[in-house]
């Protein structure tokens, strides 16, 4: 970097607002898909691990070793297959997702108290009423907090996005051009703004989930008679 | 008062069924080689608008076999009907959903307020939302709850006991005409307990279910139940009958430690004074001959005069000693007073009362007052070790 350039260019960013806020849209889009169908796909497992609990074993096991995966490595191996494209950038951030919402929604099961699912069956919910109108909700508290987590963690690595090309990288495109133009703004920028979503998105998803949840508002720990088991990862 | 034996229990309401199990038994699959069943050969009817309480020590089978009524457990063999019909042969929702059941730890769902626990059945058969949230104020009302202090809320909001109302509350609100309650009471301290018991017995006496009651608790068995059964380790149904029976005469040694040395006793709390003959008691008024009076408690075992008023109210006793031989007896010769009964105080209460006051009488009068005789000591006591009066149904198989 130059010595004698400042350290932000406010006139810079005052013209270019546009294009900061592109990439700003185009980030959260990225992670809000990759976290969406990461959702329904971990959703999808858990289900099926609810009814054959033999599968929740197997399907922690797969998910966890995907999760080790490098991403640089997966895209790697990907981009003969799918190009440069989104899709390429989508299928590791997805993947990324799906230890950890599978786990929280498998724990949102537990947690919910053994003598609520006897009296559902006991006055005769069906299997499926029983999901819906019984479990689903009272999991959400879990199920939200890995929402939190792999929103957190896929808006920042979208940053990597930038490497499979322009058109759709998000912020980290702002990153990787100020760092080869030696322009420090544009770097500055795109981290303070990754930053500020990651924590928007949190704040979102916390004010989501008090409002999905008024009935566990101060009481969160002390639903029916007994504590919810969060996982210890869950911070 | 609300006790056991209130005569207005035995109209039976048109909403309630027979609850029959014939030759049950449940067998979990166990690796031991000799695996005694949860519930072994169980037989036994509840008519219609009875409560019977299945009572026995922990892990005799009594969740299990309540269980087998709703079917949240399948029988190994053995059939349970209801007003005659093979529970196994009803679609199994249909099956709950008419039926109430209450566990001890309640299982209201924490994230619906205490009117839609409430409204749970109705919702689930498909009632109209008016209609729900009219029965659901209606149950609050008739557990104690106030509908506009508790609707709104959350379980987590609440105590116990009110808990433990919203569970029989929510139970109720289809009318089922069987409900299936599991130490309900279990969970609470015991002055709620009680609480809870007098108002479920006042309830029940306007309701009329068949209502089977898992208690390990003897006295609340003997409190509850039109009818107990009491089960072993092993599964067995030790004993049927009328709580009086029981106690009374217990069908083995198991059965008589289990209910306890002091099964006369509790017996006592079950009978009321107006199962007594009453003894004559010898009055005489303010006014009256004293040497006539006199006479006649000579010719009596029990020496002792009751000086009652113009409208036959007692005033107080007169030893023999006391009476003059001569003159007339006037209000202020009476030395001393026993504890008045009425037809309505159980035995226990009353031999309780006599033994404080350290009296051999108490007197019994009616409702304005007026004397009605005599309950002695020794007719407790000898209550007591009377055998049962009536023999009802024992176990046996149903039909
Ligand atoms: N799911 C089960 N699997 C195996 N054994 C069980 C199961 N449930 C209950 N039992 C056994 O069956 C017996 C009766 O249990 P239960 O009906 O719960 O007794 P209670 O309610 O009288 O305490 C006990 O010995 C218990 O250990
Ligand atoms: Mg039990």
């Amino acid at each position: 970097m130059r010595p004698d350039q400042p350290l932000i260019d406010w006139a810079w960013i005052a013209e270019h607002l546009d294009d900061i806020g592109l990439r700003l849209v185009q980030h959260l889009g990225i992670s809000a898909l990759a976290v969406a169908i990461g959702l329904a796909i971990a959703m999808a497992l858990a289900l099926w691990a609810r009814r054959s609990p033999g599968l929740r074993g197997p399907v922690t096991g797969v998910t966890g070793v995907l999760y080790t995966i490098p991403s640089l490595a997966m895209f790697a191996a990907l981009v003969p297959f799918t190009g440069l494209t989104l899709l390429t950038a989508e299928i590791p951030l997805v993947v990324y997702t799906l230890l950890i919402l599978f786990r929280n929604i498998m724990a949102g099961f537990d947690g919910v108290p053994a003598e609520v699912n006897e009296a559902a069956d006991g006055m005769g919910y069906r299997s499926s009423e029983r999901l819906r109108q019984i479990e689903l909700p009272l999991a959400v508290p879990l199920i939200i907090a890995g929402v939190r987590l792999a929103s957190v963690s896929t808006i920042g690595l979208v940053m990597i996005v930038s490497l499979l090309g322009r058109n759709f990288g998000g912020l980290g495109v702002l990153i990787t051009e100020g760092i080869q133009t030696f322009f420090a703004t544009k770097v500055y920028v795109g981290a303070a703004l990754s930053v500020a979503l990651a924590v928007a998105a949190d704040l979102a998803l916390v004010a989501l989930e008090r409002r999905a949840t008024p009935w566990a508002q101060g009481v969160a720990i002390d639903i029916a008679q007994g504590p919810i088991r969060t996982p210890e990862w869950i911070p | 008062m609300s006790g056991p034996s209130s005569p207005d229990r035995t109209t039976p309401s048109t909403r309630a069924a027979t609850v029959a199990f014939d030759h049950v038994t449940k067998r979990y699959p166990g690796t031991r080689a000799d695996n005694p069943g949860a519930v072994e050969d169980l037989s036994l009817e509840v008519p219609a608008g009875k409560i019977c309480v299945l009572v026995g020590p922990s892990g005799c089978g009594k969740t299990t076999s309540l269980k087998m009524v709703n079917r949240l457990i399948e029988p190994t063999s053995g059939r349970i009907l209801i007003d005659g019909a093979d529970a196994a042969r009803r679609d199994v929702t249909e099956l709950r959903r008419s039926i109430g059941y209450v566990i001890q730890q309640v299982g209201l769902f924490p994230h619906q307020t205490v009117g839609e626990n409430v409204a749970t059945v109705p919702r689930l058969l498909g009632w109209p939302e008016a209609r729900r949230r009219e029965r659901s104020e209606e149950l609050l009302g008739l557990v104690g709850l106030d509908p506009a202090t508790y609707r709104d809320r959350y379980p987590a909001q609440l105590s116990g006991g009110e808990r433990q109302r919203v569970g029989v509350a929510r139970a109720l609100a289809a009318d089922p005409p069987v409900m299936l309650m599991d130490e309900p009471f279990g969970a609470v301290d015991p002055i709620v307990r009680e609480r809870l018991q007098n108002e479920f017995l006042r309830l029940q006496a306007d309701l009329a279910k068949t209502i089977l009651f898992v208690t390990h608790d003897i006295d609340e068995a003997i409190k509850i139940g039109d009818l107990v059964a009491v089960m072993q380790v092993g599964g067995h149904l030790a004993q049927f009958g009328t709580p009086e029976e029981i106690l009374a005469n217990p069908a083995s040694d198991f059965v008589a430690r289990f209910v306890g040395a002091d099964r006369g006793l509790k017996r006592l709390a079950l009978a009321r004074v107006e199962s007594l003959e009453l003894r004559p008691a010898i009055t005489a008024r303010p006014g009256d001959d004293a040497a006539a009076a006199r006479s006649r408690i000579l010719a009596d075992p029990f020496e002792y005069l009751l000086l009652v008023d113009a409208l036959d109210r007692p005033i107080g006793w007169l030893a023999e000693r006391q009476v003059p031989t001569s003159g007339v007896l006037s209000e202020a010769m009476a030395a001393s007073m026993s504890p008045i009964l009425d037809r309505r105080t159980t035995l226990k209460d009353a031999l309780a009362m006599l033994i404080d006051a350290e009296v051999q009488a108490g007197i019994v009068v009616d409702r304005r007052g007026v004397l009605r005789g005599l309950v002695t000591v020794d007719m407790i006591v000898e209550r007591m070790r009377s055998p049962v009066a009536a023999a009802t149904s024992a176990a046996g198989p149903p039909g």
